[in-house]
């Protein structure tokens, strides 16, 4: 194996080229040390020869950071399958064949994935239908199917899922997702990198904030270019703020699908309050395009950190009081502890990332990094439990939401003097890559960039959902059905973020 | 228990009025739920179907159901299916894979049915661009379309705005 190349990120980012022998050493390494896989995808390129590349993004600890590792394939060359190391590289691999045609060998799951066979001119014609697809059968007696979506009963994201019951009881649930692919790697290539954080901006509209920065973190990086200390410091005080205005959602909506009302009207003023203060500091109620490329595109003067310092002294005593109402409330427990349940044991096989992970005792929050301005001199506490039920991502929410509220008052007390963006972000001439890695609400959101002669080649974005839907399918086993919206929300995984 | 309605009773009744309509400059709470009812006979219906989007129109179509706009409280809600629907309100760039479902959505609600395009997206494709491989761009190229909602996303003000306007002109068409 060649030499890793570090890349100029705030979090270490190393980049290096195998062969097919080292590919699979590297993986058996993270492995054996305990480390995860992060990401896993494909690149093609449309040139005469069709130059494609399989890629793994690999995180041992928070101070070796993160590798990138990259293995050049010859047309029609498969690469070795990683799946029964990592299962979460299962879907990533059927994904990176649907999009870039690169092929796992021996790969246990040939089904596609995001492709469901109507792309193209005709692909939209009246009566167009997906593609059949094999759900796994579980036979006996007693044993029926419910199928649900894409089209869900909510205002929620389309996905279909397939549940094998018996009575009431869960045997198994299948997803099938990719519903809502448009295309996105493809748009990246044709808007200006200058830009396209904008489109970042958009794989996850709830994630608007942690995508925009990863993606600016990697465009930054391939050119070389540094972020003054004033734009460091507000993109994480957006960051928070994206992180509290989704745990407050979902804190309602998991009150509310245990049918406590109350929690859901409390919770949403509380999240309405928060977006109305980001429009009338932001400009934007989730604070899109807020991070552009080399800082920000929003300040905040005397009056504005007065505003947030007040919303957050407000907030907190408002959590406490509904914290307090949420653990006294006998049927609202009873429906939270011990549902969906995913062991320490079960997460750390299965790489159950983000806050899900934390409440399975997976103990990573890229906040807690020693080297990311700001958040290396802010000592974040790292949320954890054990129980990896609804309530202990219930709990994970509160103490995060806690913390953030600590978070955002020390980032508006320090924030430094100085510009909000870097005077020049020329990009490189030549071929050049660049990644970010940011702790996004819902976890680690990850983005590979590979430019040439200034315009996108590639551009990678990774949402922690491939990692934590197929824990979905577990987490719901031996629960019964009306307990299942409870135990997907107390996930609340993307559907945007993950069909790309 | 005390400490619920402790907190039910600090919070009060925090519901603003609902907007008012440029078709009818005096509208309020009340005479909303007179037009609807002279026009449905009943409240408003509306299923919503994600055909693509980001998920960001989904997150202000929530806040619609939040105390401050009370959309309920004006005889409007959103219904499970289709087929207890009077409104068909769409986001996204419409996904290759979902356009089928959403028309059948469409074919599956009664007549008179409003279709409302929400967000940028759903208006002209958006960032996502007219038409792709992958996607059909608007929502138009897919259904017929009574009124579009522009914004990424629209707050939900304009939302509700758009929702009472669609049906305030179905009525002066009648």
């Amino acid at each position: 194996m060649s030499m890793l190349v570090a890349l100029p990120t705030p979090l270490p980012i190393r980049h290096g080229v195998v062969d097919r022998e080292g590919w699979l050493a590297v993986a058996q390494d993270v492995l054996a040390g305990g480390g995860r896989l992060v990401s896993l995808w494909g690149s093609s390129s449309a040139g005469a020869e069709g130059a494609r590349a399989a890629h793994a993004a690999y995180a041992f600890s928070f101070e070796s950071g993160l590798a990138w590792i990259e293995l050049p394939l010859a047309a029609g060359e498969g690469y070795p399958d990683l799946a029964p190391l990592f299962p979460a590289a299962a879907r990533l691999q059927r994904a990176a064949r649907d999009l870039d045609g690169i092929q796992a060998e021996g790969a246990a799951d040939t089904r596609p994935w995001l492709d469901h066979g109507l792309w193209g001119a005709e692909g939209d014609a009246a009566g167009a239908l997906p593609a059949d697809y094999a759900f796994v059968r579980v036979q006996g007696e007693g044993v029926h199917e419910i199928a649900v979506g894409p089209v869900h009963a909510g205002i929620i994201e389309p996905g279909h899922f397939r549940f094998s019951v018996v009575g009431e009881k869960v045997l198994r649930l299948e997803e099938r997702l990719g519903y809502k692919h448009k295309g996105i790697a493809r748009r990246f290539t044709e808007l200006p990198a200058l830009e396209a954080h904008r489109l970042a901006g958009r794989v996850s509209g709830d994630s608007t904030v942690a995508y925009a920065w990863a993606y600016c973190m990697a465009l930054e990086a391939a050119a070389g270019c540094a972020v003054p200390a004033r734009a460091a410091w507000l993109r994480a005080l957006l960051l928070e703020r994206e992180r509290v205005a989704n745990h407050l959602g979902d804190l309602g909506a998991l009150g509310n699908d245990a049918a406590f009302a109350l929690g859901l009207a409390q919770f949403a003023r509380l999240r309405e309050d928060w977006q109305r203060l980001s429009m009338a500091l932001f400009g934007h109620r989730f604070m899109m395009d807020r991070i552009v490329p080399g800082g920000v595109a929003v300040d905040l003067d005397a009056e504005g950190r007065r505003r947030l310092l007040a919303q957050c002294d407000a907030l907190e005593p408002e959590l406490r009081q509904l914290r307090h109402i949420y653990d006294e409330h006998a049927g609202l427990q009873d429906r939270f502890i011990g549902t969906g349940r995913v062991t320490p044991q079960l997460a750390a096989q299965l790489g159950l990332t983000g806050l899900a992970g934390r409440a399975s005792a997976q103990t990573w929050d890229l906040r807690c990094a020693p080297s990311l301005p700001p958040y290396d001199g802010l000592n974040v506490n790292m949320a954890t439990h054990r129980n990896g039920d609804v309530a202990a991502r219930v709990s994970v929410r509160f103490d995060e939401l806690l913390e953030s509220l600590r978070l955002l008052r020390l980032l508006c007390l320090g924030l430094p003097e100085g510009p909000l963006r870097a005077e020049a972000l020329s990009l490189p001439a030549g071929a050049a890559r660049g990644a970010g890695w940011v702790e996004g609400w819902r976890g680690e959101v990850f983005v590979a960039l590979e430019l040439d002669a200034g315009a996108i080649r590639r551009c990678h974005c990774h949402d922690p959902s491939w990692q934590n839907w197929p824990v979905l399918e577990h987490a719901v086993i031996g629960n019964i059905v009306p307990d299942f919206p409870l135990i997907n929300k107390s996930f609340n995984l993307s559907y945007a973020g993950h069909d790309l | 228990m005390w400490r619920i309605l402790r907190q039910i009773a600090r919070t009060g009744i925090v519901s603003e009025p609902a907007p008012e309509v440029t078709l009818e400059p005096s509208a309020e709470a009340g005479r909303i739920q007179q037009a609807l009812l002279q026009i449905l006979g009943r409240a408003l219906c509306i299923r919503e179907v994600d055909a693509g989007s980001c998920n960001g129109c989904e997150l202000e179509l929530h806040a619609l159901n939040n105390p401050y706009y009370n959309l309920e409280g004006l005889g409007i809600k959103f219904v499970a299916s289709p087929r207890h629907a009077d409104m068909l309100l769409v986001t996204g760039p419409v996904s290759r894979h979902m356009a089928e479902a959403l028309r059948r959505s469409y074919e599956a609600t009664p007549e008179p049915r409003l279709v409302l395009a929400v967000g940028d997206c759903g208006c002209d494709g958006g960032i996502f661009g007219e038409r792709s491989a992958a996607h059909c761009g608007r929502v138009a190229n897919v259904i017929p379309v009574d009124l579009t909602v522009p914004g990424c996303p629209p707050p939900p003000l304009e939302i509700l705005r758009a929702i009472l306007t669609a049906v305030q002109r179905q009525h002066q068409h009648r």
